[in-house]
């Protein structure tokens, strides 16, 4: 039990996916203008990357590796992906509609996310067990939120602030970001 | 290698019919229309039409929601592939277009001095802006920036200019603004509007009963675009020929100019606007909605049901207008002497309605050809009910219905009767010695056509003196120029008959003014022993008039729920809401008032109109919480207006004295182009708190 905490601490904290790795870009800018849809997608992101985590380390166990075909992983996993996030998305038109309007165009956006790829590819880096994975999945992608989260509190302030004209939107976007790296640095001797 | 491929080739097979089967298990029904609409979008997922991609904006065209020409990317091609797809017309699709609702710009004094960031948005977080105007423009174009097609720019008054060519309506630049000054709205959003506590208007529109944007057609006056005037008061007003010669103007009690100098001559205004187009000799377009194929019965062709008509025909809706009368105009025609509004004028304006697409039928009262019960048998979908006041008030004394007593509408109708529909026949009889009784408008309408057809002694006799009278200023001064006596401080005990039962004589008591009454005006207490009595040989009494509501006794079943109050008027419990205790049927003008303005039965028509379509669209007819309706905007209601340079106002021309008493005529005439510009140039071009200070 005691392992799953640390390994949680280690994948929200330590190795942030969105800060400390620096993975998943896009969306940590493209949806970090506005409180209420860095939350949704933070809700969605939670949602997708731990089925793919699942989905994509029983592809490795089942499929890859009894077949020694392990060179082919980035291109099943894409594959694989893919299918369950229309899978899932036709699912919850289906059954859980409320569920699917509150997600709306967050699910299909992080279909090719690189984060949601990149937790699914350290997990098998890592040689986690299957809830190894599922834990560190969900971990992650509650550190994609909070930093998400974070960040969207912080653009809302700067549009508040003094920028100079060249550092207007984006690039202070980046430069936050950056300090908020610096500060999730800060994190790196607790495990 | 081929393992590789194999295997590749196997998950995706795998994928696939894993895919297949649960789009067949997990299938929602959805209107095929919307992946048909969608198919013609441009696909792009860009977002500016405003809805979440191209799919969700599909979905909303096919919930009606959208307009066919949604999608601002793929063109008008488009716009009419989608139109078919819904079985619509393309052409006749409403637009939406970008507004801007504030007129103050740099002209709105400086709260504080800001150094900030050069974003409305970052302003608007610190107490609202850095502007006194607590609902105008900050003026840094967060508008301008979100605007992805160059239709917006910041105006030379600090405020942004909408370029309506380049507008596409897709609704940027009302989510950028954080004050909601721009806003995007379709013609018929604009025709349902009510002012609003929170609209940046200035206190003449507030106090119009109709609403009429008046700065705005001053300005396009001013700068030659007379056109675009009448268009700006069409939106609020259909009769502005008749307004523009009858209206008192409460408007003008309002004007900011009117604190430190003479108030803008504001419907001399609209008068030469509307004088324009007619004399061009070429009507404008009127544009209407798409036919939603509803039917509405219109009981009354006055100036309410003709307002009311006009605004339902142009939010799409087929009209009907029902009038007891063999011509339309109501009051406006049959009670509102020649020389104040020609019928030739007001004929070419009713014609122009009625050019919308409206059916008249002529010579069907209420209760008497028809009843609400058939109108539902019919087809009608609801009934508005603009009956008018046609009723005189009794005086209650004894000798009233003596030979040669007439009460006031009666004289005027039957007059207006002879004149314009049977000039062959003889002509209603007129005394030599005629007494008036009352102090309104139809008072004063009555003895100034007496004094045309050659009365050689016309009185109006008023219980109360010549401040007190409700009748317009002008009219009374008017009165007083043709030679009409006024014997104030006079109530009328009896009426005396010679012994054939003709009229010889009024006696009167003379009053002395005492304590304010509820109106505010002091009450009239007769001095005892004071009766005098004044030889005349035809009395008219014009004491207010009420409606005919003898329909609901007349009625079979329908009419019989219909609440009326205790002053005869259709009882509607919200003024603005205007609908009856059945909920189809509405009413408004003097039928929901009692006898008022004809600009008020103009606002009200339209009221009613807006609630109609309300309930024929299904939506709440309740009126927005914040509807200002006849108050007035505290923060706009100055005490003094600084910096103003005194200008007269520009005199209204009228016909000289001696020749207008022989005839009909007009007697007030429309003023020059020069006039108006020069009239325009003193509007302050005010808004809710700002106004031009140097603007002369």
């Amino acid at each position: 039990m005691g392992d799953y905490i640390i390994l949680a601490i280690s994948c929200i904290l330590v190795n942030n996916i969105l800060l400390a790795q620096y993975l998943g870009n896009c969306p940590f800018l493209g949806t970090s203008k506005k409180m209420e849809t860095a939350v949704g997608m933070a809700m969605a992101v939670v949602f997708v990357l731990v089925l793919a985590g699942v989905i994509t380390w029983l592809t490795e166990t089942f499929f890859l590796k009894p077949f020694n075909m392990e060179f082919l992983r980035t291109v099943a996993f894409i594959l694989v992906i893919a299918s369950l996030v229309q899978f899932v998305e036709m699912f919850l038109k289906k059954s859980i509609p409320a569920l699917y309007a509150g997600l709306g165009i967050f699910l299909p956006l992080i279909t090719t996310n690189c984060a949601v790829m990149g937790v699914c590819l350290i997990n098998i880096k890592e040689e986690y067990t299957f809830m190894q994975a599922l834990v560190a999945s969900f971990a992650y992608a509650v550190g994609f939120g909070l930093a998400l989260i974070l960040f969207a509190g912080v653009r809302e302030r700067i549009l508040l602030a003094r920028v100079p004209k060249p550092l207007q939107d984006t690039s202070i976007g980046l430069v936050t970001a950056g300090m908020l790296s610096l500060a999730f640095f800060a994190f790196k001797g607790m495990v | 290698m081929l393992t590789a491929l194999f295997f590749m080739l196997g998950l995706g097979l795998v994928c696939g019919v894993v895919l297949s089967v649960a789009s067949k298990v997990f299938y929602v029904y959805e209107d095929p229309r919307i992946a048909e609409v969608e198919s013609f979008t441009a696909g792009a997922n860009c977002g500016g039409c405003g809805y979440a991609g191209c799919s969700a904006a599909a979905v909303a065209v096919v919930a009606g929601e959208a307009p066919p020409s949604v999608c601002i990317v793929a063109g008008p091609e488009s716009a009419a592939n989608i139109a078919a797809v819904m079985g619509v017309d393309p052409g006749t699709a409403e637009p939406l277009i970008s507004y801007n609702t504030c007129r103050g710009g740099d002209r709105a004094e400086e709260k504080y001095y800001y150094m900030g960031i050069r974003s409305c948005r970052a302003t608007a977080a610190m107490s609202g802006g850095e502007r006194q105007c607590p609902v105008g423009c900050i003026g840094f174009g967060d508008c301008v920036t979100a605007c992805a097609f160059n239709a917006l720019k910041m105006g030379p008054h600090g405020y942004p200019v909408v370029d309506q060519i380049k507008c596409v309506g897709c609704g940027a630049c009302e989510k950028a603004c954080p004050k909601d000054i721009m806003q995007i709205k379709t013609m018929s959003q604009k025709l349902l509007h009510l002012n609003q506590y929170d609209d940046r208007i200035a206190p003449c529109q507030q106090t119009c009963p109709a609403e009429i944007d008046i700065p705005k057609y001053i300005h396009q006056i001013k700068i030659g675009d007379y056109e675009g005037a009448v268009n700006t008061i069409r939106e609020r007003n259909p009769l502005l020929l008749a307004c523009g010669r009858v209206c008192p103007h409460p408007c003008e009690d309002y004007c900011r100019r009117g604190l430190e100098d003479e108030a803008v001559s504001i419907n001399q205004l609209k008068r030469f606007a509307a004088d324009y187009e007619m004399k061009s000799g070429r009507r404008l377009t009127i544009s209407c909605a798409p036919d939603t194929g509803k039917k509405i019965a219109v009981i009354g062709g006055g100036p309410a049901g003709l307002s009311c008509a006009f605004f339902l025909r142009r939010l799409g809706h087929g009209v009907t207008i029902f009038d007891a009368m063999p011509k339309l105009g109501g009051m406006i025609r049959y009670g509102i002497p020649e020389y104040r509004l020609p019928k030739e004028v007001l004929a070419w304006e009713i014609q122009g309605i009625l050019d919308l697409g409206i059916e008249h039928k002529p010579n069907m009262m209420l209760g008497r050809d028809f009843d609400i019960g058939s109108l539902m048998a019919a087809g009608f979908d609801a009934v508005f009910l603009g009956i008018g006041a046609w009723k005189d008030y009794s005086l209650r004394v004894e000798g009233e219905d003596l030979k040669g007593c007439y009460t006031g509408i009666n004289f005027l109708t039957n007059f207006a009767v002879w004149q314009q529909e049977k000039p062959n026949e003889p002509r209603p009889f007129v005394g030599k010695r005629c007494a008036v009784i009352g102090g309104g408008n139809t008072a004063i309408d009555c003895v100034r056509t007496l004094v045309r057809l050659g009365a050689q002694e016309v009185s109006i006799v008023y219980r109360r003196t010549r401040k007190e009278m409700p009748a317009n200023m002008v009219e009374i001064e008017a009165a007083e120029h043709e030679g009409v006596k006024f014997t104030f401080l006079a109530a009328p005990t009896q009426v005396v008959g010679d012994e054939e039962g003709k009229v010889i004589g009024l006696e009167y008591q003379k009053m002395e003014l005492g304590e304010p009454d509820a109106s505010g005006r002091r009450r009239p207490v007769p001095i005892e022993g004071s009766e005098t009595v004044m030889d005349i040989d035809m009395l008219i009494t014009a004491i207010g008039q009420g409606p005919d509501v003898f329909f609901k006794d007349e009625s079979k079943r329908l009419d019989k729920d219909l609440n009326i109050t205790r002053w005869n008027t259709i009882d509607s419990k919200d003024p603005v809401a205007l609908q009856s205790s059945i909920p189809y049927i509405f009413t408004g003008g003097d039928a929901a008032t009692g006898a008022d303005l004809v600009v008020s039965a103009i606002g009200g028509g339209r009221r009613a109109a807006r609630s109609i379509h309300m309930y024929l669209t299904g939506k709440d007819v309740t009126p927005p919480q914040r509807t200002l309706f006849r108050n007035h905007i505290p923060v706009s209601i100055f005490e003094s207006v600084p910096g103003i340079t005194k200008l007269p106002r520009t005199k209204m021309p009228e016909l000289p004295v001696e020749d207008r008493i022989k005839s009909f005529v007009e007697a007030d005439l429309v003023i020059s182009e020069e006039e108006a510009l020069y009239e325009s140039n003193r509007c302050l071009q005010c808004c809710l708190t700002c106004y031009d200070k140097d603007v002369a």
